[in-house]
């Protein structure tokens, strides 16, 4: 048997990056991811590696670009103001394809906001954030120990699809602690990092790390061949977790730590008799659209619940496509929905539909 | 016979894409020399930044990373704190070093990052067409500044040397000029010894090189020249800035 330990989500989750073999963390103080980088700068120098306090999160996000390029895996963390200053290099790094993992424990904003847990950065993960076409793969984990399966998970993705991966928490999963081990994460055959930039050693032809692509031509089809990356990842890599759908009236979509509480609030729906069902998207980007494409044929309404106005919903109702209605309930500026908030929502959708 | 000059092994074999008159190229043509003179191409990483000599990724050799704009200093932290026996340059221009980078460039120079910058002033952006840039001369007549540059409005110049040479991770700061063979000698010599500083592991090294943009400024290479040494020596004296020993 494993051994247990009690952690705070973000220490877990700094701890499991070391243990996936992070050199490197660059990174900028803010709340409330600030238990990430205390942990790196106690334990890194311990392991060989580097923590290094970047004069902004412009620089960090800059100095993962060159660490990146270099071939290590490395890591920044930040909070959403953070994570906007740090866009336009998450784009350079995507339009250079390079493996990184940049963590995002959300807060309410827009503007300095909050400091409160929050999923008002839905958008801004899963759309862009930065210029141009390009997605990372963000995952959105429920619990500590699964914020610490992810990240094992997100270097792997970076690694073997060339990309940044986003681990998407918020203040409530960050600072919360539960029982963790970590010998139940699973490693993935990784390909060698022939592009990198770490000196031709006068053995090969230099190695050239670029996002800049002049001619039209061939920046089309840079694109388009990324594009076909991206295809393969919607194909293969989307994660999600269903309870009690197969015959539920009502299904609930949530992520992140809001996912627990939707399930709360289906057993109590449940034991009143109401039939509701819960899909947890794991993968915030690739979607899993089939998933729930697929419980729109049995179940008669959906309702997205996010701690925001309402932005996954929007992939919600492109993967029902109409067949059923899709409510929405959100709290937002740092307010979490109650399983009593969710189940007077579903309550009102059933009355509705009387 | 013996070959008495060739092209340096650790610059590309193609056509450079800057203006003529540019003395981008004779920059470009030193570093390389000393990259072959002190046999570091194989673990040399350059860094290429956003300006004229955005495409320098395409010109040396070396392992290359091209940086968005102003960050090149950042780029090379990265790539020199995952590679600690590398020789790591960055390549950058007036825009690119002392406005939208200057956090950056202030920050690596004060963690005594063991990182070389060269640094092109021409007082010029001149990739966008002839702008107003941090070291632009007060009076100095640009697309942005067509009343001249007015100290009441813009401000005064950069003097990046002496700045950088308060900071005490700077190890080695010089500004030379390319406009004589004299000079160019004398900048060749300090890309050396900015190149032996990183090697020995002193700290931040910048070269400040005085170059010329003829298209911008509407003069031709030779009056180029002239404009440099009349106008900006006096603003930007040449001369060792920092040298840790």
């Amino acid at each position: 048997m494993a051994e247990k330990v009690l952690m705070k989500g973000n220490e877990a989750m700094a701890e499991a990056a070391m243990q996936a073999g992070c050199k490197l963390f660059f990174g900028y103080p803010i709340t409330p991811q600030t238990e990430v980088a205390a942990y790196m700068a106690k334990k890194m120098p311990k392991i060989g590696g580097l923590f290094l306090q970047a004069e902004s999160e412009v620089a960090s996000i800059n100095m993962v670009y060159g660490a990146a390029g270099a071939g290590e895996r490395v890591m920044t963390s930040s909070s959403s103001p953070g994570i906007s200053l740090m866009s336009e290099g998450i784009s350079y790094i995507a339009g250079a394809d390079l493996p990184c993992v940049v963590v995002n424990i959300v807060r309410g904003g827009p503007g300095l906001g909050g400091i409160q847990p929050a999923q008002s950065d839905y958008f801004q993960a899963t759309k862009g954030g930065g210029h141009g076409d390009y997605h990372l793969i963000v995952l959105a984990p429920d619990s500590v120990q699964e914020m610490v399966n992810l990240t094992s998970t997100a270097f792997d993705l970076a690694d073997i699809y060339r990309l940044p991966v986003m681990i998407m928490g918020d203040g409530m999963l960050g600072q919360m602690m539960e029982p963790v081990e970590f010998s139940s994460v699973t490693k993935r055959e990784l390909p060698e990092k022939t592009w990198a930039t770490s000196g031709t050693k006068m053995q090969r032809k230099r190695n050239v790390v670029n996002s800049l692509f002049i001619e039209p031509d061939e920046l089309e089809e840079i694109n388009n061949s990324r594009l076909e990356k991206y295809n393969i990842i919607k194909e293969k890599e989307v994660l999600y977790e269903t309870a009690n759908t197969e015959d539920a009236d009502v299904v609930i979509v949530a992520y992140g730590i809001i996912a627990r509480v939707a399930n709360t609030a289906m057993q109590i729906l449940r034991d009143k008799g109401i039939k509701v069902g819960v899909i947890r998207p794991i993968t915030l980007w690739p979607f899993p659209s089939e998933i729930i494409a697929k419980t729109a044929k049995t179940a008669k309404a959906f309702i997205s619940v996010e701690m925001s106005q309402g932005q996954m919903v929007e992939d919600v109702r492109l993967a029902v496509n109409g067949e059923k209605p899709v409510y929405f309930y959100g709290r937002n500026g740092g307010k979490v929905p109650s399983p009593d908030e969710i189940c007077a929502e579903i309550e009102k959708i059933i009355g509705g539909g009387k | 016979m013996a070959k008495v000059f060739e092209r340096p092994r650790a610059l590309s074999d193609i056509s450079l894409h800057y203006c003529p008159g540019c003395t981008h190229g004779i920059i470009h043509r030193l570093i390389a020399e000393v990259i072959d003179e002190l046999e570091i191409e194989g673990k040399t990483v350059g860094v290429a930044p956003v300006g004229c000599s955005v495409f320098a990724y395409n010109y040396f050799e070396c392992d290359m990373q091209e940086a968005s704009h102003g960050r090149a200093p950042a780029v090379a932290t990265g790539i020199k704190r995952a590679l600690k026996d590398s020789v790591v340059f960055t390549y950058q221009g007036d825009g690119d070093l002392a406005a939208i980078g200057t956090a950056e460039t202030v920050h690596a120079a004060t963690r005594g990052e063991n990182i070389t910058t060269i640094f092109v002033n021409n007082t010029t952006y001149g990739m966008t067409g002839g702008q107003m840039a941090p070291t632009s001369l007060v009076g100095q007549i640009t697309q942005t500044t067509p009343y001249g540059r007015d100290v009441a409005i813009q401000g005064y110049p950069i003097k990046v040397c002496e700045m950088l040479s308060t900071l005490d991770g700077t190890a080695y700061a010089e500004r030379c000029a390319v406009d004589s063979v004299k000079n160019i000698r004398a900048t060749k010599k300090a890309i050396k010894k900015a190149f032996e500083t990183q090697l020995a592991g002193k700290g931040y090294s910048i070269v400040e090189v005085l170059s010329t943009c003829p298209t911008n400024w509407g003069l031709s290479p030779v009056e180029s020249l002239d404009w440099l040494r009349e106008n900006m020596m006096p603003v930007y004296p040449l001369g060792v800035y920092k040298n840790k020993e």
